[in-house]
């Protein structure tokens, strides 16, 4: 006989029925769908991120070439041959560098505390969830606390600042902003430190600030480091907030010729990349066109440059770190 | 329950009094190191062990054995206070170590894991060096000393120094799963505790390295009192002088809860069974 039985009792069958059973290509719709579906997607944003792209960088050209580099050195000006966005690159690095200042260590504070030390009770929960709210509030509602807490009431009210429109004010308001994305973030880097790790160190008698520290931070650390670049430059990028506390110095406020640009941190005058852009791009003169197009330029290659270095020196960290 | 408890307190008697192995149970008896006492484990609302009793006595290997969900970890983590670290963990009961109440209001947990180590399951050493693995504890545990002659003693202890000696600084993931678990029973004892609890330490490992783990635990067991939970019992007769063996039941939701059975000597567990769930469990009857 030719055909092999295969089990037995009524589930029997032949060799060649396994091999039909086996080989047989039911026609299926579905899955060829479903994958040409999401690869279209993924096409469709990728081609809206091109263009976009494709068109600031081709708007900017004719400044770049007639400019060259006085367009990024240049301070701001009325006229919008001279003009440049100096002040701006300024302002947000400062910016930057007092959310850095304010909201890491805040942040990572709070998620060592609520993933180390805080018990799981209801409070913790409902602390958490809020957390995440906050996370997921407009930027423009931050604007608005920046304003009548930082602005109004701490600088203008207690320090006794003539205008609290400083570039503290401004930095104090980004950083609530990032705060709650920066616990976030930071919660998720511990809780992806194995327990086994925790209760290795526990086990050895140590503390849980020495486990914390010798162990849990280490470990996290690359992710924690890699969420909170992307966080600052979520602030990098802001506007809204900036609108409403702070940021006054525009294309009409120009500093006097000659202000030493770190004046521009105490006093009230000061300007970020975005709010150039947004001024600028609110202005009739043809220039402004390539203007902001040049602007946006400039604010995507420095956040292009930084994510970049972020995942180089991540990389590097965790190799450093025996795995 | 009360005859549940009488019947835990009978059980420890009856491993008390000189057995099989009369010398061993006679020089034991007055050396208890840790007394459980009507010991109930709560995780939230979940009742994982009822009402057990029993005493671990130095320089003795004690085996904790019983299927799945009888509670044979959780009353092995109570004894340094490891169920501290889980939310919602809740004892009850008198755990006295050296005759002091662990769970007293002014204990340092900290304090206690100092002197009585743990090995896990898992081999879990630290993503560092074979040399910061041994080192952390005593470390921490603000050890002046030459750190060195540490590491050597340490490793040599635990059967491993041979195997390592040259590449300390190499991490201690680049090691095989057998001698990570040996480096964590080093780094167990380099802070030179009293007790080391092992939480099944050979269930992930093959028979070889099975083999060398259990010479390395009755070797250790002359300096130090170790508590180890096994699945397999084989290893259970095989190291351990007192075998603790727990079943669990199942509530009318489906809850289970787990018992201590018997406790005795493991030469008497298993040729001679007091008690009939025993015997059904050791021959493979259970269930």
């Amino acid at each position: 006989m030719a055909t092999r039985t295969i089990g037995s009792g009524s589930t029997a069958v032949t060799q060649d029925m396994l091999r039909r059973a086996l080989e047989g290509r039911k026609v299926n719709v579905i899955n060829p769908l479903v994958a040409l579906t999401l690869l279209i997607s993924l096409l469709a944003s990728l081609a809206i991120l091109v263009v976009l792209l494709w068109d600031v960088v081709a708007k900017s050209m004719p400044v770049w070439q007639e400019r060259g580099w006085s367009v990024i050195t240049n301070d701001l000006s009325p006229r919008p041959e001279e003009t440049g966005m100096v002040q701006g690159i300024f302002g947000s690095v400062m910016l930057t560098v007092v959310v850095v200042i304010l909201s890491f260590p805040l942040g990572v504070a709070a998620a060592i505390y609520l993933e180390e030390y805080a018990r799981d009770t209801r409070l913790t929960r409902i602390l958490v969830a809020n957390i995440r709210n906050l996370a997921g509030v407009p930027s423009i509602v931050y604007g608005l606390l920046g304003l009548t807490v930082f602005v109004k009431l701490i600088l203008e009210g207690m320090v006794g600042q003539l205008s609290g429109r400083t570039l503290i004010a401004g930095g104090m308001t980004l950083s609530m902003l990032v705060l709650a994305i920066m616990v976030i973030t930071t919660q998720e880097a511990l809780r992806a430190v194995p327990m086994a790790l925790r209760e290795a160190s526990y086990g050895v008698g140590a503390t849980p600030w020495q486990t914390i520290r010798h162990h849990v931070l280490p470990v996290a650390s690359p992710a924690i480091f890699t969420g909170s670049v992307l966080t600052l430059a979520r602030a990098f990028g802001e506007s809204a907030p900036l609108l409403l506390a702070g940021a006054v110095l525009s294309t009409f406020f120009a500093a006097p010729e000659g202000t030493p640009i770190t004046s521009l941190v105490m006093s009230e005058k000061y300007t970020a990349l975005p709010i150039i852009i947004y001024n600028w791009s609110r202005q009739p003169q043809t220039e402004y066109i390539a203007l902001t197009a040049a602007a946006i330029v400039a604010l995507l290659v420095i956040l292009l440059v930084v994510n970049a270095g972020t995942i180089l020196a991540r990389d590097a960290l965790e190799r450093r770190r025996i795995r | 329950m009360s005859t549940r408890m009488e019947l835990a307190s009978t059980v420890v008697e009856d491993a008390v009094s000189p057995g099989p192995s009369a010398g061993l149970a006679g020089s034991a008896g007055s050396s208890a190191i840790f007394e459980i006492q009507d010991l109930n484990v709560y995780y939230r609302d979940f009742h994982a062990v009822t009402d057990t009793s029993l005493n671990i006595y130095q320089n003795e290997i004690t085996a904790l054995i019983g299927p799945s969900g009888c509670g044979k970890s959780t009353v092995l983590r109570c004894l340094n206070r490891m169920n501290d670290l889980i939310d919602g963990a809740r004892v009850e009961g008198r755990v006295t170590y050296h005759g002091i109440d662990l769970y007293g209001s002014s204990v340092d947990p900290v304090e206690v894991r100092r002197r009585v180590g743990m090995v896990f399951q898992k081999p879990n050493p630290f993503p560092k060096s074979i040399y910061e693995n041994i080192v952390f504890g005593p470390r921490v545990a603000g050890w002046k000393g030459n750190f060195d002659d540490l590491v050597e003693e340490t490793l040599v202890r635990a059967a491993l120094w041979d195997e390592v000696k040259d590449k300390l600084e190499n991490s201690a993931f680049d090691l095989s799963g057998g001698q990570q678990q040996r480096l964590c029973i080093a780094r167990a004892i380099a802070t030179s505790p009293d007790v080391v609890l092992m939480d099944e330490p050979c269930s992930a490992l093959d028979p070889i390295a099975t083999y060398r783990i259990e010479t390395l635990m009755r070797e250790l067991k002359k300096q130090y009192t170790i508590v180890v939970v096994t699945h397999n019992m084989q290893q259970a007769a095989r190291v351990s002088d007192r075998t603790a063996f727990f079943s669990v039941d199942v509530g009318e939701e489906g809850q289970r809860t787990g018992r201590l059975v018997e406790y005795d000597m493991t030469d008497r567990v298993f040729t001679a069974p007091s008690m009939k769930e025993t015997e059904d469990y050791i021959t493979g009857r259970f269930g």
